[in-house]
């Protein structure tokens, strides 16, 4: 129960272990743990950012997509309208075509009845010549008689 | 060494036992003396603080083990109590806190060696000793530390509130200023009661716990297990509480400085 001189060399001994904790142990170690929970902090910050980028990404994905199908179906609409375009037109072609052949061909029939016509006529008359000259021939001059022949081939 | 192993044996002479680890191992005369028990274990104790201390300081790795670990485990606990309870700016606080709770903790616990160990030792040394092994249960240092941190708090006081608010403080607390020197009475009382009750405090029961394992060693060899066990076990409790307690009361104390009442 006696307070001696111990009581100072205690305090010594005190206010030195306090400098010392202070100045050596607390401030670095404190120092050190609040940088590290401020490391992981930032850490938990990047994160979340980072999660929030991945559901943007998705979100822009999933637009783009969308807009990707809309396209498609729209090609395929216009692919549509085009070909029954071209089946169309080409059906339209195909009948002029056609109808310009059958033309043709009528021509030509015509042309050929007509050129047949021609030819019998020629050997008709070729005929009748042949046959009237028979006949005049002794009476008939062939060369006399040739202007008469020519108006009678003409007439037929 | 017959002698000094006759001197210890507990139940020849009990008053004598109790009365020989009593003692503090003491040199010089009057105030002028030193127990160099308390002297010697504190700063042996506050040696091991400082190496522990700056050891884990020094380890830098990212993810703490062992040593920083735990040291940063205690850190965090006291810094949280001081967190709770002072609001003020002061970069010494929290590690006064420290220190305090690491060291009460650390003086406190000696308790748990042997009783007769330190005697034993020093008479295997040819020293005729009677030293106490915990430097706690010395006033001196309880009250180094108490009257250290009051000193503190004063330095604080005037700091926060400047020499005219921590006079007026006095004066005018807590009947106003018509009540003047019974204020002062008051608080004086007040002030000082707050050092002493500390330093007290953690005297009283640590000298308690002592006590009781001079008192179990009188006991037959085949009885003290069954006594000391539960009480070292209870005391450990004791320890840490009243460590707990020295620091937060030291922190309860700073705070009070800081603020105005």
């Amino acid at each position: 129960m006696n307070v001696n001189a111990t009581i100072i060399g205690q305090m010594i001994t005190f206010i030195i272990l306090v400098w010392f904790v202070m100045k050596y142990v607390w401030t670095p170690i404190t120092a050190a743990m609040e940088a590290r929970s401020k490391k992981i902090a930032d850490g938990l910050a990047a994160s979340e950012r980072g999660q929030h980028d991945l559901e943007l990404a998705a979100h822009r994905a999933e637009d783009i997509i969308r807009q990707a199908r809309e396209k498609a179906s729209e090609v395929i609409a216009l692919a549509e309208k085009r070909g029954g375009q071209i089946v169309e037109e080409a059906k339209e072609q195909a009948r002029t075509e056609a109808d310009r052949l059958i033309a043709g061909a009528k021509a030509e029939i015509e042309q050929e009845v007509y050129r047949a016509r021609e030819s019998l006529r020629q050997q008709v008359a070729q005929l009748a010549v042949t046959g009237a000259e028979q006949i005049l021939r002794r009476e008939v001059d062939l060369k006399v008689h040739a202007e008469l022949l020519a108006s009678l081939q003409n007439e037929i | 060494m017959v002698e000094a192993l006759k001197m210890l044996s507990p139940s020849d002479n009990p008053t004598m036992y109790i009365h020989d680890h009593l003692a503090y191992w003491k040199i010089g005369h009057g105030f002028w003396s030193l127990n160099l028990d308390t002297i010697l274990i504190g700063a042996l104790l506050a040696l091991v603080i400082m190496w522990a201390g700056r050891k884990a300081a020094k380890d830098l790795t990212e993810v703490p083990t062992g040593l920083r670990n735990f040291m940063e485990m205690i850190v965090d606990f006291v810094d949280e109590q001081v967190r709770n309870t002072f609001h003020g700016r002061s970069k010494i606080v929290a590690p006064l806190a420290f220190t305090v709770f690491v060291w009460v903790f650390l003086m406190n616990a000696m308790d748990l060696l042997p009783v007769d160990l330190l005697d034993l030792l020093g008479n295997a040394m040819g020293l005729q000793l009677h030293a106490r092994i915990v430097p706690s249960n010395d006033l001196n240092t309880t009250f180094a530390m108490s009257i250290s941190v009051f000193i503190l708090s004063l330095y604080y006081g005037i700091k926060a509130k400047g020499f005219g608010g921590f006079g007026k403080e006095f004066l005018y607390t807590p009947f106003g200023k018509y009540l003047m020197p019974f204020n002062l009475l008051m608080k004086l009382v007040e002030e000082i009661a707050k050092p002493v009750s500390l330093a007290m405090r953690l005297f009283g029961n640590m000298y308690a716990g002592e006590l009781i394992f001079f008192l179990i060693a009188l006991l037959p060899f085949w009885v003290q297990p069954l006594l000391s066990t539960p009480w070292a076990i209870f005391h450990i409790l004791i320890i840490t509480i009243q460590a707990f307690i020295f620091m937060v009361l030291t922190i309860v104390y700073l705070s009070m400085a800081y603020e105005s009442h």
